[in-house]
């Protein structure tokens, strides 16, 4: 665990650099933590999956799958991976500031 | 008197009806049973068929005499649950009230959620093994398959058996090499995993295992397109594998009537179920179990065995008024068959990965190791499955709740053991 300033807060940042606590995320945060990625600036589309993903955490607990994100968030899966490079599923949860979803069995 | 309606006919219906109906007297309950037609396949059979090892007719039997006497057999599909008033539809037209709804429906194949995975390569260069006419149609093109390049492709999690595809590409190392024909077939595994399984210590020890028998890994594929005429996979991050002959585990989905059944399901159509009382997150008169349920383990019949304890326990205490208190705790167990007659067996639970060691105690098979005896307990098995498992009985030794004698904590290289810590 780590601590890091994003957006001027001060937040602790888990190995894989996932919030550790979701309830301190802001949208300013969002925007500091997709350009860390790389991903500048972030679209309307961007937003739709990202707010998509904080409803989600907070209805069921958890981030959504690809495949899932892909049949209900209103972004197909294509898209969603030129949105997201290689892991939509992570690294939007990542900067939705929601834990990794959880892997599959 | 309770009505039990049980939705399906397969390991956890069968199973769970069958435990119920001696769990309750025919004055006590009735049990009513629906599946969509009558035909019981024992799944773990479907690996062997394309290799000439299995047979239809040897996997294959009628559902409804798989069910004990006093138990009400109908064959319909299902339209949906009205959970409100506790009644399931069927497509016939048929109402059933329930007290008690048991969900045991399975998982389903949704190739077409793939591009161009049933396009025109489909039952030509491109298969599946995961259902009765694929396995059959790819028995057909593999005696005569002796050249190219052979790819193995998970499509994405969940599937049943997460381990079959392992097993399908050892099975059919061992099957060009008694060919004579394995210099020329080159074989890959292709998997949106970051290894070759889920859980780090197996991960590890089954892509060592490919290794030693020259199947090429390739990880973290996400396919978005299967192109049968051009032989090759795409993944949604544009990379690509050309094959000559692709065996697809396409994705899959719970039962169609789910999603028909408002807030029954998750998007996917897999039942939200409670990990340890197997209640439904959604009507304390719904249970459910085995690969209909959204739960965090494996999609397999040894997972579907052990909840069928704890489902029957925490019905009958549901219908008492008493508190449920029965916990599944994940317990999985497979035999992952590796070729030349030998297998290797994995047993573990939601919190405690597979590890070398013996099971079900010190003097018992070996775990995380191939044997000779693994391969036999996984013939016997069949037996069993029929004989003593769908039946409802207990099998000798093997409990619900995961064994902790036995498994060997402290083994493994030190990067596993860093891995293990991760988790």
């Amino acid at each position: 665990m780590t601590t890091d300033t994003i957006a001027g807060a001060v937040v602790e940042l888990n190995e894989e650099g996932f919030l550790v606590d979701p309830s301190q995320w802001t949208e300013e945060m969002a925007v500091e933590l997709a350009r860390r990625e790389g991903i500048d600036p972030l679209t309307e589309r961007h937003w739709q999956v990202i707010r998509f993903m904080r409803q989600q955490y907070e209805a069921t607990g958890s981030g959504p799958t690809v495949r899932v994100l892909g049949k209900t968030s209103g972004v197909p899966v294509k898209e969603l991976y030129q949105l997201f490079p290689k892991g939509p599923a992570k690294l939007a949860a990542k900067i939705a500031g929601i834990p990794k979803p959880r892997g599959c069995i | 008197m309770h009505r039990i309606v049980v939705l399906g006919a397969g390991t956890g219906g069968t199973l769970a009806a069958n435990r119920l109906r001696r769990a309750y007297s025919e004055a006590q309950a009735t049990i009513t049973v629906v599946d969509q037609d009558d035909q019981h396949v024992y799944q773990p059979g479907l690996l062997f068929v394309p290799f000439g090892k299995a047979h239809l007719e040897d996997i294959v039997r009628p559902r409804g005499r798989q069910l004990h006497r006093g138990i009400e057999y109908i064959v319909d599909p299902i339209d949906r649950v009205e959970l409100g008033d506790r009644q399931v539809h069927l497509g016939g037209g048929q109402t059933l009230p329930y007290d008690v709804l048991v969900v045991a429906t399975g998982a389903t194949l949704a190739p077409e959620e793939t591009e161009g995975l049933t396009g025109e390569g489909w039952r030509h260069n491109v298969f599946t093994f995961y259902d009765l006419e694929g396995a059959e149609a790819l028995a057909q093109r593999l005696e005569w398959f002796d050249e190219g390049r052979l790819v193995v492709n998970v499509v994405e999690l969940p599937i049943k058996c997460p381990v079959a595809p392992l097993e399908f590409c050892f099975l059919a190392d061992w099957f060009f090499r008694e060919r004579g024909v394995r210099d020329r077939v080159a074989l890959s595994f292709v998997t949106p995993l970051d290894g070759a399984f889920t859980k780090p210590v197996a991960s590890h020890r089954l892509g060592g295992m490919l290794e030693e028998r020259g199947i090429e890994l390739v990880t973290e594929f996400n396919t978005g397109e299967v192109d049968g005429k051009a032989g090759r996979l795409l993944s949604y991050d544009e990379r690509e594998v050309a094959f000559d002959l692709a065996v697809v585990i396409p994705v899959h989905n719970g039962a169609a009537y789910v999603n028909r059944s408002p807030g029954l399901g998750d998007p996917l159509g897999f039942v939200l179920t409670d990990e340890h009382t197997l209640q439904s997150k959604a009507s304390p008169h719904v249970f459910a179990l085995g690969d209909a349920a959204a739960l965090p383990t494996s999609k397999a019949g040894s997972v579907t065995h052990f909840e069928g304890e704890v489902l029957v326990e925490n019905v009958t205490r549901f219908l008492a008024g008493l508190e449920l208190d029965a916990s599944y705790d994940g317990h999985a167990n497979c035999f992952i068959e590796t070729g030349f007659s030998k297998a290797m067996l994995i047993d573990f639970n939601y919190d405690t990965e597979p590890l070398p060691g013996r099971f079900p105690s010190e003097v018992g098979l070996p775990l995380m190791k191939e044997s000779r005896l693994n391969h036999l307990g996984k013939l016997l098995f069949q037996w069993f499955y029929w004989h003593t498992l769908l039946p409802g009985h207990d099998i000798p030794g093997v409990h619900s709740a995961m064994p902790q004698r036995g498994k060997d904590r402290g083994s493994g290289s030190d990067e596993e053991k860093e891995d293990r810590n991760d988790h």
